[in-house]
């Protein structure tokens, strides 16, 4: 079973959210779902300013075999992307929890973060898919 | 070393160019280059030594067994070639007059049009499109002409399998629908609740492939074909495998309104290394009117191009001319040298090939995808215990196999079977071959068991080792820069 | 049986591996009724030696006449090793290099080939080939739309000076898509005037598809267009003749910035006409646009040696994995007419190619000035060309072409379906393989046909290759 930080909330979709608590929230994909795609080769970050809605697909992770969009885990406004990965998207397997991340946003409504899975109830979700 | 590291400056190869060099007073100085490109100066012999043993550094059909499914890589006779390249078929421009310089080749092309409407039990047909991709565009373009015509624009769904080929998806979106996928059952058989409850009002067709991408003929088609056309959605076939029931079975007869055939499969076209293929589409009476342009026509008397003024409604032109003449040349040659009892023929050799050697790899311990079915053309096998065991991916045993002196199966296709390879032998193989290749496999699978670091570190023999694609992604190195 | 090796004895021994009792057992799956009784429509086998005798008459029937027609696909001198080599088994039938290491040659060959488009036109990254030019170009206006960052618009400016077929399969393949293509007319002059797109300043569109040289042969103001374009934050798309590439200034470097996308048809590059295809289309772009490209990519890499290889890569943008959100649907490209390609332009070198546009160029003004002589012939468009002019002839096209024919010479593409405008009109050409003789054979023909004319009615069921008019 690979690793699920206890801190963070997770989106049925592999992505996960860390409440920063300065009314933004970080996302970045699941140690698991780097692990079903593979050596990262390039990442599609959102551009600052755009407001997403819930679900909607607004980044893309590519390894060699595979690419798969990344989901608004939350709606709200994109407040920063992360460069780093641009350049080195390897940073989603060696860090996905870290230096990995993805983009920060401002949730329209905070309280929303309460829906999202917690970190056994993401666990679940993972196992069931193995099956 | 690549060509560009041959060249001198001032090496020129005199027996091929025009001799003068003077300058080109009336083309004013704006219009023209500053810099020469960077082309070659190398000497006929250097080129020719230089391609030459590229070519040796490649598998091919002509030097290695390829079975590859989804692909049907059958030999591909060298007449088709030599005819399809006489000095008048290859020097006929695309402009040429029909009437006083094209009755040969349009005398092909429409026999050509009659062959694949008679093999597929459809009313019309189109040889323009230049590639499988083409062909389904051509197809799903038409669909969409109909319900169009009939002022039926409210549908925007297109339904394709799970298990289908990525261009069904993909042309759904360029035809401007959107694609839905309809799961398959444990036996390999489309989900027939699942596609109850997923059509209605806004299904403009199915795109499938029969026998299906798992390698099993899809049994209830007759009732997908009610379930789609009882909610006004058409049918798309997929001709991907119609190497399996070539002569055998009519895509018409199984209820499809349109079909597109890949030459470069099921009439033995040359694959050339990633094309050119040939992508004709045939259709049912009802979408006549919307076949892609040129159509070759016959009025007793004269052959010659159908174009826009005959047919009105047509999708339109899919290339600036006529498509691949020349590789639809070479499938009019393969069809008449086959005749209708060669071409009933090949679906029977196919299928025996693939049973055979489907059982005689289940015997050596391989695992099947769907045990229970018979193979078509093409079958499964399933390396999920040999990875979970050995930690040997379907990958691995692929490349070992090009130590063994055969090309690689189809792996990771269909992505629904975990660890998959899809095995189509094609009927121009002989059981010596297939038997060379089981004994292959089973000397691999020994391998697997006790040192499986001899195959994920394979292949060996090739003029590269295994190459690092993820340095290929993330380093992109994709034109040749000369070094000061 | 042709191509199937099977004796009775193989049959019957792979029958009883399998356990069954014979081929038809194999089919049981298939409902009964679904099974064909036979292919009654498809004539009876042939050998080698009859198919042959057939394609014989058909070719012999069809002639080698001689030709001044272009309009897209040009009658130039290919090495005669090109086709030997790529001809090749070990290139003409290699599937699709997957299997990287079992296909180095072919993976090679796309290397080369790249950089030498990337080169002629001027750009950073290219693709391993598509369908045609048309195609091509169709390919490369859905690119612009799905990289303009600037502008969000599905409009695209065609002008009518792009190649008329051409038009017509961009418009076949884009407008399911809701791409609108909004015509651009041309001048006097045969070309774009670039004071003429003043009107369109400050509209939304996602590109301007400049055709270098135009269809009429006509070349074009590429640097004031792309500037213009890139102004009023369009992509500049060029349309480009691999063999003028030699001579006229690369799209990479047209304006200030050089153009987006350069597109083209790549038959001149040792393709034979072949009644139109198969022929390859190029597609290059510059660098920040190398996402969109459709189609396969070859990059180089090392293996686990360090040794240098080369490989399909950036697969993720393509439908075996993206589907649904694919670049294209394009699959099956034309790998075989690339490999010869790469070998002409290897064979014939940076000096070559340069000598025979400067033949194409050079002949065609032999032509040209030549049929000028003729009373009743005109150059329609008084502007720099490359290698095709526009000539009217003051008589209907389509009759003197057939009576051209009648004498195995075909005289030119005949304009008047697509540009009446323009009355009497023909494109002509000469690539480096016609000669003064030709040319001279040609003049003298057109010559008496239209005096003939002048004088009076000629029959207008002309029986073709006979006697003379």
């Amino acid at each position: 079973m690979s690793n699920v930080p206890a801190e963070l909330k997770y989106a049925k979709t592999h992505e996960w959210v860390r409440d920063e608590g300065d009314g933004t929230v970080t996302v970045g994909i699941t140690e698991h779902a780097q692990d079903l795609l593979g050596d990262m080769v390039f990442v599609e970050l959102p551009e600052v300013g755009v407001v997403l809605a819930k679900g909607q697909d607004c980044a893309v992770v590519e390894s060699v075999k595979a690419a798969s969009d990344i989901y608004a885990p939350l709606a709200g406004e994109v407040t920063a992307v992360n460069e780093a990965v641009s350049d080195s998207p390897e940073l989603l397997n060696k860090e996905p929890y870290g230096e990995g991340w993805l983009f920060r946003m401002r949730p329209a409504n905070a309280a929303e973060l309460g829906n999202l899975f917690d970190a056994a109830g993401y666990a679940s979700v993972v196992a069931e898919e193995e099956n | 070393m690549l060509i560009f590291e041959y060249s001198r400056p001032g090496r020129c190869n005199a027996a091929q160019s025009p001799g003068s060099t003077q300058a080109y007073a009336d083309i004013p100085e704006r219009f023209r280059r500053k810099q020469p490109p960077l082309l070659p100066a190398v000497s006929e012999l250097d080129a020719v030594r230089h391609y030459t043993r590229l070519s040796q550094k490649n598998f091919s059909i002509d030097t290695h067994f390829y079975p590859l499914g989804s692909c049907t890589m059958k030999y591909n006779p060298r007449a088709c070639h030599t005819l399809a390249s006489l000095p008048a078929l290859l020097s006929r421009h695309p402009q040429a007059p029909t009437a006083s310089h094209g009755q040969g080749v349009l005398a092909c092309l429409y026999d050509l049009q009659e062959i694949l409407k008679s093999v597929t039990g459809m009313a019309g047909c189109s040889l323009t499109p230049a590639a499988g991709a083409q062909g389904e565009f051509a197809g799903v373009a038409m669909i969409r002409a109909y319900h169009d015509a009939r002022g039926d624009t409210a549908r925007r769904e297109i339904l394709v399998p799970d298990a289908a080929h990525g261009t069904n998806p993909a042309t759904a979106v360029m035809c401007g629908y959107e694609a839905r996928e309809i799961p398959t059952d444990e036996h390999g058989d489309v989900d027939l609740t699942a596609l109850k409850e997923a059509v209605g009002p806004q299904t403009a067709g199915i795109m499938l492939t029969n026998p299906s991408t798992l390698g099993v003929f899809e049994r209830q088609i007759t009732a997908i074909a009610k379930i789609v056309h009882g909610v006004g959605g058409l049918l798309y076939y997929d001709g991907a495998n119609l190497n399996a029931i070539l002569g055998k079975v009519k895509p018409g007869a199984m209820g499809f309104d349109v079909v597109h055939l890949n030459l470069h499969k099921t009439f033995s076209t040359p694959h050339g290394g990633g094309g050119p293929g040939a992508g004709p589409v045939v259709v049912a009476e009802r979408l006549l009117p919307f076949l892609p342009i040129p159509l070759v026509g016959y009025d007793g008397h004269e052959y010659r191009w159908l174009s826009e003024e005959d047919c009105p409604q047509s999708i339109g032109r899919l290339s600036a001319h006529a498509g691949n003449v020349g590789i639809l040349l070479r499938a009019y040659i393969y069809a008449r040298m086959l005749g209708a009892e060669g071409m009933e023929r090949v679906a029977d050799y196919a299928t025996l090939n693939a049973n055979y050697l489907m059982a005689r790899l289940q015997e050596a311990g391989f695992s099947l995808a769907f045990p229970k079915r018979r193979a078509t053309h093409e079958f499964i096998v399933s390396l999920k215990n040999e990875a979970r065991d050995w930690g040997v991916t379907a990958r691995d045993v692929g490349k070992r196999l090009l130590d063994y002196g055969f090309h690689a199966p189809t792996t990771y296709f269909p992505l629904l079977v975990p660890e998959c390879l899809l095995i189509e032998p094609t009927e121009t193989e002989s059981k010596q071959t297939l038997d060379a290749f089981v004994e292959a496999m089973i000397a691999i699978r020994r391998e697997a068991q006790e040192s499986p670091e001899l195959l994920t570190g394979a292949p060996y023999s090739m003029p590269v080792k295994r190459l690092d694609d993820v340095k290929a992604a993330r380093e992109l190195d994709l034109i040749w820069q000369p070094t000061a | 049986m042709p191509f199937i090796p099977h004796t009775q004895e193989d049959e019957r021994a792979m029958l009883a591996a399998i356990g069954a009792d014979s081929i038809e057992t194999l089919f049981d799956e298939i409902p009964a009724e679904l099974l064909a009784k036979g292919l009654v429509d498809v004539p009876d086998g042939l050998n080698e030696m009859a198919i042959a005798r057939i394609m014989h008459q058909h070719a012999a029937g069809d002639g080698m006449p001689l030709c001044f027609i272009g309009a897209g696909a040009y009658e130039h001198h290919i090495p005669a090793a090109v086709w030997e080599i790529a001809g090749r088994g070990e290139f003409y039938s290699a599937y699709t290099p997957y299997q990287a290491e079992a296909s180095q040659g072919s993976l090679q060959v796309l290397y080369e080939y790249q950089t030498m488009i990337a080169s002629l036109t001027g750009m950073d990254a290219t693709n391993a080939s598509l369908y045609d030019g048309a195609s091509g170009l169709a390919e490369a206006v859905l690119m612009a739309v799905r990289a303009n960052r600037k502008s969000k618009s599905r409009r695209v400016l065609m002008p009518m000076t792009v190649h008329p077929a051409y038009r017509k399969v961009v418009q076949t393949l884009v407008r399911n898509q809701g791409v609108e293509l909004v015509e651009l007319d041309y001048s006097g002059s045969g070309n774009i005037e670039p004071e003429y797109l003043q009107r369109y300043n400050g509209e939304d569109f996602a590109a301007l598809v400049i055709p270098q040289p135009n269809f009429f042969g006509v070349l074009e103001e590429v640097d004031a267009l792309t500037d213009w374009a890139h102004a009023n934050n369009m992509l500049a798309i060029g349309l480009v003749n691999p063999t003028a590439l030699a001579v006229l200034s690369p799209p990479g470097e047209w304006g200030q910035h050089g153009a987006d996308i350069a597109v083209g048809e790549g038959q001149p590059l040792g393709i034979p006409l072949s009644s139109g295809g198969p022929y390859f289309g190029f597609i290059a772009c510059k660098q920040a646009h190398l996402r969109q490209l459709p189609g396969r990519i070859v990059g180089r890499t090392v293996d686990l040696d360090g040794r240098t290889g080369y490989t399909l890569t950036l697969q993720a943008r393509e439908q075996h994995i993206r589907r649904a959100k694919a670049t294209s649907n394009i699959c099956s490209n034309q790998g075989l007419m690339v490999t010869a390609a790469t070998i002409y332009m290897a064979l014939v070198g940076v000096e070559g190619l340069a000598r025979v546009a400067h033949a194409c160029h050079a002949n065609t003004h032999a032509l040209v000035e030549r049929l000028l002589q003729i009373e009743g012939v005109e150059q329609v468009f008084c502007s720099p060309y490359f290698h095709e002019v526009v000539l009217r002839i003051g008589q209907p096209v389509a009759e003197v072409l057939r009576a051209l024919a009648v004498q195995d010479i075909l005289g030119g593409y005949d304009l008047t379906a697509d540009y009446p405008e323009l009355g009497q009109a023909l494109l002509v050409c000469a690539t480096e393989t016609r000669t003064v003789d030709d040319i001279e054979r040609y003049a003298q023909n057109l010559e008496r046909i239209l005096s003939r004319r002048k004088e009076g009615p000629i029959c207008s069921k002309l029986r073709p290759k006979e006697g003379t008019i």
